[in-house]
């Protein structure tokens, strides 16, 4: 299956000359549902971020290519599906594997409570599960994720 | 229903006490909210009256079950004749241990069997795809072969049951493995009843598990309807869906408008692919959402009904009754279901199965209280299969047909419902039908407005969810839930990876040659499909074997 290739985006600036914060959401696995992280993709938008959202479908491996392409500061991964115990620290491996361990990488979609602190163990720096707001994950991207400079 | 001099004297009236009760009333006590409305922010009026129906004419727009256009259902005798089939959706692991929740279910007063398969399946893998990995049997039962099919169905009598499976694009695939188990039980193709999923249209739109692009997947599906028609008579070969439009948060209006549009682009592709409309469309059949709103839901069935009646006798010149006539399937809605304070969930889900049955479905599924945390526990879908059992047999609402009919909010609803919608139909023909629209992205945009705006309303807090933005509980009681074992994963790479090495190489390699050849052809892809299982061809390979010949789709991610 064929990945839409990353947009290009070019690294704009703030007014203050402070480059933008740029975080990808992306969909890894099989799963379809992707309501709420086209949600997030446009709350993180008009909060200021520069944001590439991958669309369905994407192995781990495209995932952590395109935040290599794009020079992300953050990866978020939405999965409802159940797979995120085995897809999740994939991702993380592979940006560990290319030298890219200070992107931070959060998620969320259906995840049970007892699954986090295997998945926080293993790299993944915040889970989201139903219910969060988009202003409690805005104001964690905004809090933790810093532009590299 | 009341003539032009009444409706005007209730008029009178009506302004006359708001005058002199309702605004003394309201200066001392204010409305509660600035504005009333539905889930779908629609508005609500604070009463409905006889005047409110002018130009529904009871005979023509309301009408009589079983009576075009079906306002109030579609069989003469409804509930007091059959009530709705109860059909849970349903699968996880492997097919023994769906086959055992299959029984169990049955065992427990379910009477029609509905299969959930896991995501590997519903994309055209094999287990052992490394696409797969981590995906086994993880929401729904793994399924690679005819050996998967023949164990899901053990001890299933397929002349007793309908089945329907949800699956669109492999959906003729599991068609055949059905029909081969089918014969393996000597019970004729002609025999068998139950529903595939089948519905393209919407994955491109909301569900998004697709393979194929929109124009071969068009012609997969005619072929299943040139096919059922002639061999499979009794099986609804499209279960047109609004459920998954409406998940992925449309409003209910949308819901309505775009599964109708994509009906109307079904029906028009049978047309253009030869086939007689009234030998096909009578196996048409619809899947809805049961959301929040009680009375836009009921509406919503209600419009859906008249409308399509009304499209198949004009538009279509269908001329069998059966062609005209709605039959659906309702799903409560899973999005409404919250994982705080999960046992609420029970109360929801009575709500909505309470809806679809004021509604006239003809089969019901309800969700389990715990599916915003895992798949069902045993436990928890008993309550729920419980629940439309006690709708059946407790509450009444099956004594009479339509009971809400003549309600003036109800009628009135019913009425704005089907214009709205019919003004969404009339854009989409515009833009040359649903499949042009959706690769103009105009519903899948739609959607997103949609939901991103619901979002916004939830968190100031317009629309209110119990539990969620609302009378939380700081404390928690954990509810037991499914998980998967690890084991399951590895066990269907081996099995699947054993009917590999056990099969005839040879036929299975002219097969797969006979699958391309046919799908670059006009060659109805059905008994190809079906020959190919029988020689237990995986559902992998076929899917591969297409992929090449018809290409694939990808998101254009939007958002």
């Amino acid at each position: 299956m064929k990945s839409v290739p990353a947009k290009k985006i070019s690294r704009s600036r703030t007014t203050k000359g402070k480059r933008k914060v740029r975080v990808l959401v992306g969909k890894p696995g099989l799963d379809g549902h992707d309501r709420g992280a086209k949600i997030i993709a446009r709350a993180l938008r008009d909060a200021g971020k520069e944001v590439i959202y991958t669309g369905l479908h994407q192995t781990p491996e495209m995932i952590v290519n395109a935040a290599e392409q794009e020079d992300v500061d953050a990866i978020g991964l939405s999965i409802l599906s159940g797979a995120h115990n085995y897809l999740f620290p994939k991702v993380v491996e592979l940006l560990r594997k290319k030298k890219m361990g200070k992107v931070v990488v959060f998620g969320g979609g259906i995840i049970p409570d007892t699954d986090i602190p295997g998945l926080r163990k293993k790299g993944v720096d915040r889970i989201f599960t139903p219910g969060a707001t988009l202003s409690e994950i805005v104001e964690y991207v905004n809090k933790r994720v810093r532009p590299r400079a | 229903m009341v003539d032009r001099k009444k409706r005007k004297t209730i008029r009178d009236r009506g302004k006359r006490l708001e005058r002199e009760q309702l605004k003394p009333r309201l200066s001392r006590t204010p409305e509660r909210l600035r504005r009333f409305s539905t889930v779908s922010d629609e508005e609500i009026s604070s009463l409905y009256t006889p005047a409110d129906l002018e130009g529904i004419d009871f005979l023509k727009e309301t009408g009589f079950p079983g009576e075009y256009p079906y306002t109030r259902g579609v069989q003469a005798s409804m509930y007091r004749g059959r009530l709705w089939t109860m059909r849970q959706f349903s699968g996880f692991g492997s097919a023994e241990d769906t086959n055992a929740r299959y029984h169990y279910l049955l065992s427990q007063g379910q009477t029609g069997l509905s299969v959930a398969f896991h995501f590997p399946t519903l994309m055209g893998y094999d287990s052992d795809h490394a696409r797969a990995r981590g995906e086994v049997g993880m929401c729904g039962v793994a399924v690679d072969s005819l050996r998967d099919m023949e164990i899901l169905f053990h001890g299933i009598p397929l002349d007793k049951i309908t089945t329907s499976m949800t699956t669109n694009a492999p959906a003729a695939i599991l068609l055949a493995m059905y029909i081969a188990v089918a014969e393996q039980q000597g019970v004729s193709p002609g025999k068998i009843g139950g529903t595939i999923q089948n519905d393209i249209l919407k994955e491109y739109i909301a569900q998004h598990s697709w393979i194929f692009p929109p124009d071969p997947s068009m012609r997969i599906i005619t072929d299943i309807l040139a096919f059922c028609s002639d061999h499979v008579p009794k099986w609804n070969t499209i279960s047109i869906s609004g459920y998954h439009i409406r998940e992925a948060g449309s409003t209910a209006v949308q819901e309505l408008a775009f599964t109708i549009a994509d009906g109307i682009a079904y029906v028009q592709a049978g047309i253009d692919a030869g086939i007689p409309v009234d030998k096909f469309a009578p196996r048409l059949s619809y899947f809805f959402n049961a959301h929040m709103d009680f009375f836009e839901e009921i509406a919503k069935y209600r419009a859906a009904r008249r409308m399509w009646a009304r499209i198949m006798r004009e538009r279509f010149q269908a001329k069998d009754e059966d062609s005209w006539k709605l039959r659906f399937h309702t799903q409560t809605a899973g999005v409404t279901l919250t994982a705080q304070q999960p046992v609420n969930n029970v109360v929801r889900v009575a709500l909505q199965g309470l809806m679809a049955v004021l509604g006239g479905t003809q089969s019901l599924h309800t969700n389990s209280m715990d599916e915003t945390l895992s798949l069902p526990t045993e436990q928890a879908v008993t309550i729920a299969l419980r629940t439309q059992q006690i709708l059946a047999e407790e509450t009444g609402v099956a004594n009479s047909i339509d009971p809400l009919g003549g309600s003036f909010l109800l009628e009135k609803l019913t009425d704005e419902m089907e214009k709205k919608a019919m003004h969404y139909i009339r854009k989409i023909d515009e833009m040359g039908g649903m499949v042009e629209a959706i690769k103009h992205g105009y519903p899948q945009r739609e959607i997103i407005d949609a939901s991103y705006h619901y979002q916004r309303l939830l968190e100031k807090g317009e629309k209110k969810i119990v539990g969620v933005n609302c009378y939380r509980s700081d404390e928690e009681l954990p509810i037991p839930i499914l998980t998967i074992d690890k084991e399951v994963e590895r066990n269907q790479v081996a099995r699947t990876r054993e009917v590999r090495r056990k099969r005839n190489a040879k036929r299975v390699a002219s097969r797969i040659d006979a699958l391309k050849d046919a799908s670059l052809s006009r060659t109805n892809l059905m008994p190809v499909i079906l020959e190919a299982v029988k020689e237990y061809v995986t559902l992998g390979e076929i899917c591969d074997a297409f992929r090449e010949t018809m290409g694939t789709y990808t998101d254009p991610a939007m958002y």
